[in-house]
């Protein structure tokens, strides 16, 4: 990514004496993980482009705790809850977005009956809302005669019921959209939530994300996009295993709406 | 001598009922040893979700054959058993047809049961193809091995049987009716027994009525043997259903509940103006268990829930673990539950009403490990139960002991949460470098 990405943190919004429209929570996956830092980086650049006065928390922002729930551990859940809630509240936020359903999930439905409420939006739906609002439009030629076929992440399907945020967004790419026959509230996970992530899998006969890119992979698609950092890592580890990663990318919704601009 | 038959058929009806009652207070005494939880919320919500998801079986409907053979067999059983009042006026009163006088309504209520029988029947036959001929996929799990397969038969062959006796009864009664036999009131209409009555041509009323009261008498201790079979079966699902979808999740399906219990310790930690060496308030009880290890740390719907439990395998056959051969299956989730409740019941039976410790527990005597640290919490099982089970949050409760009273995460994950601890990610980065991405 060539051009220069403008990024204000809340601290330098209260030097200045403002409130920001929005805060970006970017999360721990789009802070430290390569892969996921691209997508922080392309939904900046859509932020640029439409002229969103966003902020971000940097190193202010720590874990949501998400994670350590789904482990089990609701007490370092809610320090870490309760610190954020902190900041976030001294803050004064009122409206978050993120490019991570897992964080969209808890700081949305978690987090309020801990003090902290806030309007949470996934990235896919607030694209869609600078879209409808004119803010942002481009040609989008750069997809046309490509299929791509989206995965539904847990936390924003199922979870939260926001299956068309992200396919509305992904029809402005032009591309020809095409569903697995799994998809929506059947959707089946990419193997990454409840803390797998972050350990090996019990014994089994198969890998969930090399079955869930074989969903993918018989959609014939050209990319499978994604709208979760853990769905992009785990579906580009699939890719790999079925050894298809020469003619199918793994990329978020973000980035196609990116590179289209 | 005459009162003979209404006073076996009164003893039969309390006995009956008497028995199914003494089931239904044993149900409830179990499922209230678990923890209390506020659910007066959303209840016009509640009251919709009730209507759709059970009365209306929406769920059932998204597999559109086993869905619509269920429907019928629902219906089925729900309106002839409109019948079944008549029966125990009758069978009081000792009068026949009571009904009768309703004269057209009645014809078309006795004509169209008869042709939900017919119905019933030949779902209740395709479901067995099913289960035993083509062997699908979710009733064949390790699970379901021994008594769940039997019972699963079980309900099948009694259906068909109580079916076959309702047309029998009306068949030989129609007959009788030809015949002018007298206590046998014209009324009714017959479109399916009137051919099972071809069989019975030239018989004589005695063996009629014979044959008649047989079935009437058999069609009637049936019902009420099945009505006391339902407590040991999966068939409670008939009754449970309704409250159990009442009382159903009504968040979103990815908001777990935070720990009260933790919130205020979490509070007292961090609060700069508490004393840390005050001495304790008198009032605090012994510190609460976090998390769940046995049904007793399970909430009251939890173990609704797995009274609930059809075990269809809808679940199971969703879940994403499951499929790629992990042995977590959902399904096995609740029904080790409800055996393990039993088990606590039958205990607290033996030992009048107390439970005295078994030395066994739900978690790792049932339930392994392996199986709960296999789920993604991806809310496919709770999205697939037709009657709003939640197997998930009965997983979730398990790990919250694990970690919280045993301290026994998988070692990588207690790696994650250390770097969480400290650095405030999961991975081992400094929370100094979280903007890094910006310039990169
Ligand atoms: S939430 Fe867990 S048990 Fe339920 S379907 Fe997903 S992986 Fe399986
Ligand atoms: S939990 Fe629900 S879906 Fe699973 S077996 Fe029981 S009734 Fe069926």
């Amino acid at each position: 990514m060539s051009e220069a990405l403008k990024v204000k943190t809340m601290e330098e919004f209260m030097a200045e004496g403002k409130q920001p429209e929005i805060l970006f929570w970017v999360g721990s996956a789009g802070s430290y993980d390569d892969r996921a830092k691209k997508i922080s980086r392309a939904f900046v650049k859509i932020l640029n482009r439409a002229n969103v006065d966003f902020a971000v928390l940097g190193s202010e922002e720590s874990c949501t705790g998400d994670v350590a729930k789904r482990a089990g551990n609701e007490f370092l859940f809610q320090m870490q809850a309760m610190m954020n809630i902190e900041i976030l509240n001294g803050y004064e936020i009122k409206r978050i977005v993120t490019c991570d359903p897992h964080s969209f999930n808890t700081l949305k439905n978690e987090y309020p009956s801990l003090g902290g409420s806030y309007q949470v939006l996934h990235h896919t739906q607030f694209i869609k809302e600078l879209i409808e609002q004119g803010r942002l439009s481009f040609e989008g030629g750069m997809y046309k005669d490509k299929r791509i076929t989206f995965h539904d992440p847990c936390y924003l399907g199922r979870a939260n019921s926001e299956f068309d945020a992200p396919r509305e967004v992904l029809k402005k790419t032009n591309a020809s959209l095409v569903e697995m026959k799994r998809s929506r509230k059947s959707a089946l996970c990419c193997g990454a939530g409840g803390a797998q992530m972050f350990k090996e899998p019990e014994k089994g006969d198969m890998d969930i994300n090399v079955m869930r890119t074989k969903d993918a992979l018989e959609t014939n698609p050209n990319i499978i996009a994604t709208g979760c950092p853990y769905c992009n890592t785990m579906m580009t580890d699939g890719i790999k295993a079925h050894e298809k990663e020469e003619s199918v990318s793994v990329l978020d919704v973000a980035e196609l709406i990116a590179n289209s601009l | 001598m005459q009162y003979i038959p209404n006073i076996l058929f009164v003893l039969a009806l309390v006995f009956g009922i008497g028995f199914f009652t003494r089931n239904v207070k044993k149900l409830t005494r179990n499922i209230k040893l678990g923890k209390d939880v506020d659910l007066s919320d959303n209840s016009s919500t509640r009251w919709r979700n009730m209507i759709r998801i059970a009365l209306g079986q929406s769920k059932m409907v998204v597999r559109p054959i086993a869905g619509l053979l269920h429907v019928i067999v629902y219906l089925g059983f729900i309106i002839i058993n409109i019948e079944v009042l008549e029966i125990i006026v009758d069978g009081v009163l000792g009068t026949h047809r009571v009904f009768a006088p309703l004269g057209p309504v009645y014809n078309f209520l006795i004509g169209s049961f008869e042709i939900l029988a017919l119905l019933v029947i030949v779902s209740v036959v395709l479901f067995w193809l099913r289960r035993n001929a083509i062997k699908l996929q979710r009733f064949i799990k390790p699970e379901m091995e021994g008594w769940p397969k039997k019972d699963g038969n079980m309900i099948l062959y009694i259906e068909l049987v109580l079916m076959c006796l309702f047309l029998t009864m009306n068949a030989a009664d129609f007959q009788l009716q030809q015949l002018d036999a007298p206590h046998y009131t014209k009324a009714g209409a017959f479109p399916i027994s009137q051919f099972i009555a071809a069989w019975f041509q030239g018989l004589s009323i005695e063996s009629l009525i014979i044959i008649e009261r047989v079935a009437w008498w058999i069609h009637i201790l049936g019902i009420l043997a099945f009505l006391n079979y339902l407590y040991y079966s999966k068939h409670l699902h008939i009754i449970l259903a309704f409250p159990n979808t009442f009382y159903g999740k009504v968040k979103p399906q990815g908001e777990f509940n935070n720990l009260a219990s933790v919130t205020n310790e979490v509070k007292l930690m961090m609060d700069p103006n508490a004393d840390p060496f005050a001495a304790p308030a008198e009032d605090t009880a012994e510190p609460e268990k976090f998390g769940a290890s046995d049904v007793m740390d399970l909430s009251w719907v939890q173990l609704m829930n797995a009274y609930t439990c059809t075990e269809c395998g809808r679940c199971t056959s969703e879940c994403p673990a499951n499929q790629t051969g992990k042995k977590l299956s959902p399904r096995k989730i609740m029904m080790d539950t409800r055996d393990r409740l039993e088990e606590v019941g039958k205990n607290m039976d033996a030992n009048k009403g107390e439970f005295v410790p078994d030395g066994k527990q739900l978690l790792d005597d049932y339930i392994s490990r392996e199986e709960i640290w296999a789920c993604t919490t991806c809310n496919a099982c709770v999205e697939a139960c037709p009657v709003s089970i939640d197997p998930l949050s009965i997983i979730v409760e398990m790990r919250r002991f694990l970690v919280m009273e045993q301290s026994a995460a998988p070692t990588e994950l207690n790696n994650m949460m250390s770097n969480i601890e400290n650095n405030g990610a999961p991975w081992p980065y400094n929370q100094m470098d979280r903007l890094n991405w910006v310039n990169e």
